[in-house]
């Protein structure tokens, strides 16, 4: 490796510390936000004294623990019901297509581009009829749907890196396609399969258009709670900030404990 | 017992057609390997019997049973890939295994059959490794231990030997052989190596462009090619094939006429050549020797001297039949040949073929002994 001289080392870390500064100054300045004092919260001063007393009124104000329940059940039940009917398609498509494969894959992506509220008035309507409306499930349902074409298109660029031989040799040996899968694809594409469910997770977690669209209270999740804080009162910045401190806490512990694990996903089988 | 019956077998990719109708039968025990030039359509075959593509059109038996519904997993097929595919997640001793645990093999059953296999295929000391740590040959009899660990009907094996080096893959022939021997079982091994046909088959396939050319054993294709085809593709260094005419037909066989006068007589049925028709004569190398009374003569064009061989090309000249022809003569390696001296190379008649206009051969009076 060729020796950098310490300026443009120096230079790189300045750079890169920079650009971290920049992503992560709203998170701090939230953090920042919810320990001052309501009429400090206003103000740009950074000399304040820190209390906790925002945090205080908001787990006063609201059930804290119900909405993040929500939020964790219908995260992992939207990722997991996505994964259950990804996996089968995304195999399907890596290892059997058809002519019509390329273009299903581009369709299915397309629909990402439709703006959401354009079928907001539909899908209510049919969840008011389902009786769906205000409920987990409906709720898993919807994320399902809305993430399902970006962790297909992942499970499938990941699968088409595993050597058909070797699903090939797995039937030889007696594997029918759950043992293929099961004992074979899930294990070699295990990082990617991961990653897809992390970034689904994430994406389910700061879903806010369809949870305050569809819920109200009792599956409401954490985008409802921090909305339920922008009152008609007025903004209350202090009180705001806490709550989207506690709502995205969880997601942000979670995404700093297994970034190891995204990075890898992401980049696997960049390098064979 | 597992013998297997291809009828009219087909195989289509939408108006491509890769298996033109092929039928073969391969007994019990049988070693036998479909053998052709890349694209033949050999490891189309091969995945049409393990199952793993679909037939399009005629009948596969395994045992006398019809299977061209079956699928992979249910035909008790054991199959060796090029690539090895070896389970890269499972250690060594988890790959052998992994057929008898889809089976629903005890766990003791399975210790005893893994270890069974790898005291044959010697890989005792890396039943824990992982493949990624083991070299190219070790993890072909990996790949060739999970085989036999099913104990199956038939074992497929296709271009297994094609990426290890030369050394190598001269021990796995021979191991190989010896498994064939140790095991009693039924083996189709695809390649496009004639050395590898020849040195392990009991029964060669040879396969062109969808068809078979010719079946039989390596010393049958090698003493009576049934076509112009199997007499360049079988015999290493290859047949010189020379364009001539026939001038008459002899009770001992056909007389033709040689590029530079000389005529020979080639041992084959005589009713078929008229005098004055074109036909091909094949000579094998090593029935060409240097010789005084040589009925060919041409100018030396260049000399591979192999140690304990050496082949001479030779430039055939003079003539109006075959001008330019080069022929390969297969002599001793001390022979003092040398590049742009004009030799003379007596033909033995007994080692030369003739084919007519449509490329296939004329029987020979007599089989070849070793051929019979």
């Amino acid at each position: 490796m060729v020796k950098q001289s310490l300026s443009r080392r120096i230079g790189i870390a300045v750079l890169g510390w920079g650009a971290a500064f920049v992503l992560f100054f709203p998170l701090l300045w939230m953090l920042l936000t919810s320990l001052k004092s309501e009429p400090e919260a206003v103000t740009p001063s950074i000399a304040f004294t820190p209390t906790l007393q925002a945090y205080g009124d908001v787990l006063a104000r609201a059930d804290y623990l119900a909405f993040a329940l929500n939020s964790v059940i219908i995260a992992i039940g939207g990722t997991v019901l996505a994964l259950a009917l990804a996996i089968p398609a995304a195999y399907v498509m890596a290892f059997h297509p058809t002519k019509r494969t390329r273009s299903t894959l581009l369709w299915m992506l397309s629909t990402k581009m439709l703006p959401s509220v354009g079928v907001l008035v539909p899908i209510y309507l049919l969840f008011r009829t389902l009786g769906l409306l205000d409920t987990r499930i409906g709720l898993i349902l919807v994320y399902t749907l809305m993430n399902l074409p970006i962790v297909v298109w992942m499970l499938f660029t990941f699968f088409k890196e595993v050597p058909n031989d070797i699903l090939e040799a797995g039937r030889m040996d007696g594997a029918r396609t759950g043992a293929e899968v099961w004992h074979l694809l899930l294990p070699l594409t295990l990082p990617g399969v991961a990653s897809t469910g992390l970034l689904s997770l994430i994406l389910c977690w700061n879903e806010a258009f369809w949870s305050l669209n569809l819920t109200s209270s009792a599956a409401a999740p954490l985008t409802a709670f921090i909305a339920s804080f922008s009152s008609p009162q007025g903004l209350f910045f202090a009180k705001l900030s806490a709550a989207s401190t506690v709502a995205v806490a969880p997601i942000l512990v979670f995404g700093w404990l297994s970034q190891r694990q995204l990075v890898r996903g992401l980049t696997f089988g960049a390098v064979k | 017992m597992a013998t297997l019956r291809l009828r009219a077998l087909r195989k289509s990719y939408g108006t491509a057609e890769i298996i033109k109708g092929v039928d073969l039968d391969i007994a019990d025990r049988e070693f036998a390997v479909f053998v052709g030039p890349s694209g033949c359509g050999k490891s189309t075959l091969l995945r049409m019997i393990a199952g793993l593509e679909e037939i399009t059109d005629g009948d596969l038996f395994i045992d006398g049973a019809r299977v061209n519904e079956v699928g992979p997993a249910d035909r008790g097929l054991a199959m060796v890939f090029q690539s090895y595919a070896l389970y890269p997640h499972m250690s060594v001793r988890d790959n052998m295994a992994f057929a008898l645990k889809l089976a629903g093999a005890s766990k003791a059953e399975r210790a005893a059959k893994v270890a069974e296999a790898s005291r044959i295929l010697q890989l005792d000391a890396y039943l824990d490794r992982k493949p990624k740590d083991l070299s190219g040959g070790q993890r072909q009899r990996v790949a060739i231990g999970r085989a036999i660990v099913r104990h199956p009907k038939i074992f497929l094996f296709d271009e297994p030997l094609s990426n290890l080096d030369a050394a190598l893959r001269g021990q796995m022939r021979i191991e190989l052989a010896r498994l064939h021997r140790d095991l009693a079982a039924t083996m189709i091994y695809v390649t496009h190596d004639q050395v590898e046909a020849m040195t392990m088959a009991d029964k060669i396939v040879v396969l062109q462009a969808g068809r078979i050319e010719q079946v039989g054993s390596p010393l049958e294709l090698y003493h009576h090619p049934a076509n112009l085809f199997v007499a360049g593709f079988i015999g290493s260094p290859r047949m010189n094939l020379l364009p001539v005419r026939v001038v008459s037909g002899d009770p001992a066989g056909v007389r033709v006429g040689l590029p530079g006068g000389g005529e020979v007589v080639v041992p084959v049925d005589s009713t078929r050549a008229a005098p004055g028709t074109g036909v091909t004569l094949g000579i094998r190398p090593e029935a060409l020797k240097p010789g005084a009374e040589g009925a060919l003569a041409g100018a030396v064009r260049h000399v591979e001297r192999l140690g304990g061989l050496t082949l001479a090309h030779v430039a055939v000249t003079d003539s109006a039949v075959a001008d330019g022809a080069t022929v390969v003569a297969q002599i001793e390696g001390s022979a003092p040949v040398r590049v742009g001296e004009t030799i003379r190379l007596t033909i033995d008649p007994g080692a030369t073929h003739l084919f007519d206009g449509e490329g296939r051969a004329l029987p020979h009076q007599s089989r070849h002994p070793l051929a019979a």
